[in-house]
């Protein structure tokens, strides 16, 4: 794990980079690194995430700043942007039910080469899918995802990088942390080694490349 | 007694199937309001699907946490026994089958209790959330919806707005009439308060078993 500033974690972040950010409905996203991409104006980006959150918070700030290509996502319903900047064609979401869409991260994220779900079974989410039967019940077989990038937001990080998260802040995060190529972590605080108790680390520092250091 | 409107009258009707214990996931909309009509004390876990089991109301102005939230992303409060969190846990619990009764908004049943509830196509494209994994795992579905919409009835023979899933809910409740959905066959358990069998019948175009009388429901 290295220690980066928030100007220079983005800067490792190129236009049309693919991106994973934590946050449900804005809860629990790594607002910095988010301010500090629409600072920078990262554009054509692919972000997937769980939702579009809401105008001017999390994800939809990107949104708001025009910087978002296309997104993988399961609820887009909370952002009227969003849904216009869909219909009229300016950005690309496919949409896929929550608990398939965590699945896949986890698959990218674990080493899986899919995960086979009844989720979606016989509905608009099977069209173009491998339908396979075991035991005589149907499953989609949903293929795993990755990415360039995790955003990752926690309540606490250790100086190595140990991270633990606060009530529903968790959400997607220690997930997408297990299914980028470089994990960038932010935090509430950052405390000395020890205060998270080993029980309490929820994602491991060996995942986190850079930990986001306060200004 | 006050007279309840109708998402009232659903909601009362469907707390009355919660029982201590249960892990119950209420949806947004009518289900919310279920909660308020569970006797307080009862011990019934809800469970918000963000990553929150004991989902309860907010605590006085001032003492909320901003990242105590529900699947709407609304404050809420966490109840004493209470646990958190991530996202694969939490659809684990649902389509894992450990999930007792999900409550959900619906747009339309069809004659077989499949459920459409998650888009309008070019009209209303939110996303379907959770509501797939939700009607797939949980072992009990109940629908709250009120009966007719613009006097249109939302029970029909064939649904045609996209299914949330292909297995059946297990019981519709309006403010007309509770319906069950066993081994494809729509029966209407009960009518709503001042409701006539006759007028459930002429605005639910599905074939119907009746019991006899069907007794109307208990509030």
């Amino acid at each position: 794990m290295k220690t980066i500033s928030a100007h220079d974690a983005v800067n490792l972040i190129p236009h049309g980079a693919t991106l994973m950010i934590g946050g449900f409905m804005g809860v629990g996203s790594p607002e910095r690194l988010i301010d500090e991409m629409v600072r920078q104006g990262k554009r054509d980006l692919v972000v997937i995430a769980n939702d579009a959150a809401t105008p001017g918070r999390g994800i939809g700030k990107l949104i708001d700043a025009g910087l978002v290509a296309s997104a993988i996502a399961s609820h887009i319903g909370l952002n009227p942007r969003a849904q216009q900047e869909m219909l009229a064609g300016r950005m690309r979401i496919d949409l896929v039910p929550q608990g398939t869409l965590i699945e896949r991260i986890r698959a990218g994220g674990f080493g899986l080469g899919g995960v086979l779900t009844p989720t979606g079974v016989g509905t608009i989410v099977e069209e173009g899918k491998r339908v396979i039967e075991v035991d005589g019940a149907k499953y989609l077989l949903e293929t795993p995802l990755r990415s360039q990038f995790a955003l990752v937001h926690a309540f606490l990080a250790d100086q190595l990088g140990n991270l633990s998260y606060a009530l529903t802040a968790r959400n997607y995060n220690p997930v997408i942390a297990m299914a980028a190529d470089t994990v960038i972590a932010t935090a509430e605080h950052i405390v000395p080694v020890g205060v998270i108790a080993p029980d309490h680390v929820i994602t491991p520092a060996p995942l986190i490349d850079y930990l986001v250091v306060n200004p | 007694m006050k007279t309840l409107d109708a998402q009232n009258v659903i909601a009362k009707r469907i707390a009355s199937e919660l029982r201590p214990g249960m892990l119950v996931n209420l949806g947004i909309g009518i289900p919310t309001l279920v909660a308020n009509y569970v006797p307080h004390g009862t011990n019934i876990h809800f469970q918000s699907e963000n990553g929150l089991i004991g989902t309860g109301p907010l605590p006085e102005e001032g003492l909320a946490h901003p990242t105590l939230t529900d699947a709407g992303g609304k404050l809420v409060n966490a109840l004493p026994g209470a646990s958190t969190f991530d996202s694969a846990m939490s659809f684990g619990l649902i389509r894992g089958g450990h999930l007792d009764i999900t409550v959900l908004g619906g747009l339309q049943v069809d004659a077989l209790g499949r459920l459409a509830n998650w888009t309008i196509p070019g009209k209303i494209v939110p996303g379907m959330g959770g509501a797939m994994d939700l009607v797939t795992g949980a072992r009990r579905v109940i629908v709250a919806m009120q009966h007719t919409a613009k006097g249109k009835p939302k029970i029909v023979p064939a649904c045609t707005l996209p299914l949330t899933s292909m297995k059946p809910v297990d019981l519709v409740v309006t403010e007309m009439a509770v319906i069950s959905f066993r081994h494809g066959r729509a029966a209407l358990l009960e009518v709503g308060p001042g409701v006539s069998v006759a007028e459930v019948l002429a605005l639910t175009p599905i074939s119907l078993e009746l019991a006899d009388p069907v007794p109307q429901m208990r509030l």
